[in-house]
């Protein structure tokens, strides 16, 4: 399932209620990303996505992981909107019947949320403010997944 | 026509009805209207999507079609 939510969440609750009742499982692995005050140089986060185009986006690569790490169930929420330091940004959890596709299907599933998925990403502190675009290093952990 | 991230900020406006025939006709009025957007618009890293599906080469355009320029994402 893929949330996007202007609210804050609780990734506590999240991961509980995505864990509930799961007789078959075996494997719950879950990310929670936290917005960062950098110093004292960020003093909001402000996150646009382009509704309906991101949440069909996200959920056809959902899908594509469902199917490469064969996972159960998949759990995205984002927020979008303003944001400050401390709140959750994203949680992902991956359901599998062993732990080794639960981790893969998360990490995987992160590396495309940080540097593929449609939300533009704007930081506003004390020196102005400035949008954020995927860093070599995200580009790097995305290329990991890529199948020769 | 919707435009997200710094494009908004480029062009000072997200949203605007523009009457076009084609993507190339479409950019061809913005390179008119607003040099510093046409510029902005001209990286190989800005997607463009029609009616939320991703083009890579000109489409005929309807009167009520819906045309986004998408600059480089960043989630999480």
């Amino acid at each position: 399932m893929i949330r996007l939510t202007q609210a804050p969440f609780d990734p506590g609750q999240a991961l509980g209620e995505f864990c509930r009742g799961r007789t078959e499982t075996g494997a719950v692995a879950s990310f929670t990303g936290i917005a960062r005050a950098e110093q004292g140089r960020t003093d909001i986060l402000e996150l646009e996505a382009y509704p309906g185009f991101t949440e069909r986006e996200i959920a056809r690569h959902a899908e594509a992981a469902t199917e490469r790490f064969g996972l159960q169930d998949v759990l995205i929420v984002h927020r979008t909107g303003l944001i400050p330091p401390g709140e959750a940004i994203v949680f992902v959890a991956t359901a599998a019947a062993h732990r080794r596709a639960a981790f893969e299907g998360c990490d995987f599933l992160m590396d495309y949320l940080k540097s593929r998925a449609p939300f533009w990403k704007k930081e506003t502190g004390p020196d102005g403010a400035r949008w954020i675009e995927p860093t070599d290093r995200d580009r790097d952990d995305l290329a990991r997944w890529e199948t020769s | 026509m919707l435009l997200f991230g710094r494009l908004a900020d480029v062009a000072g406006w997200r949203e605007r009805d523009i009457p076009a025939r084609s993507l190339a006709d479409l950019r061809g009025r913005l390179a008119a209207d607003d040099p510093a957007l046409f510029e902005a618009l001209q990286g190989p890293a800005v997607r463009t999507a029609v009616d939320q599906q991703l083009v890579s080469l000109d489409v005929d355009l309807r009167p009520d079609s819906e045309v986004a320029f998408l600059p480089p994402m960043s989630g999480g």
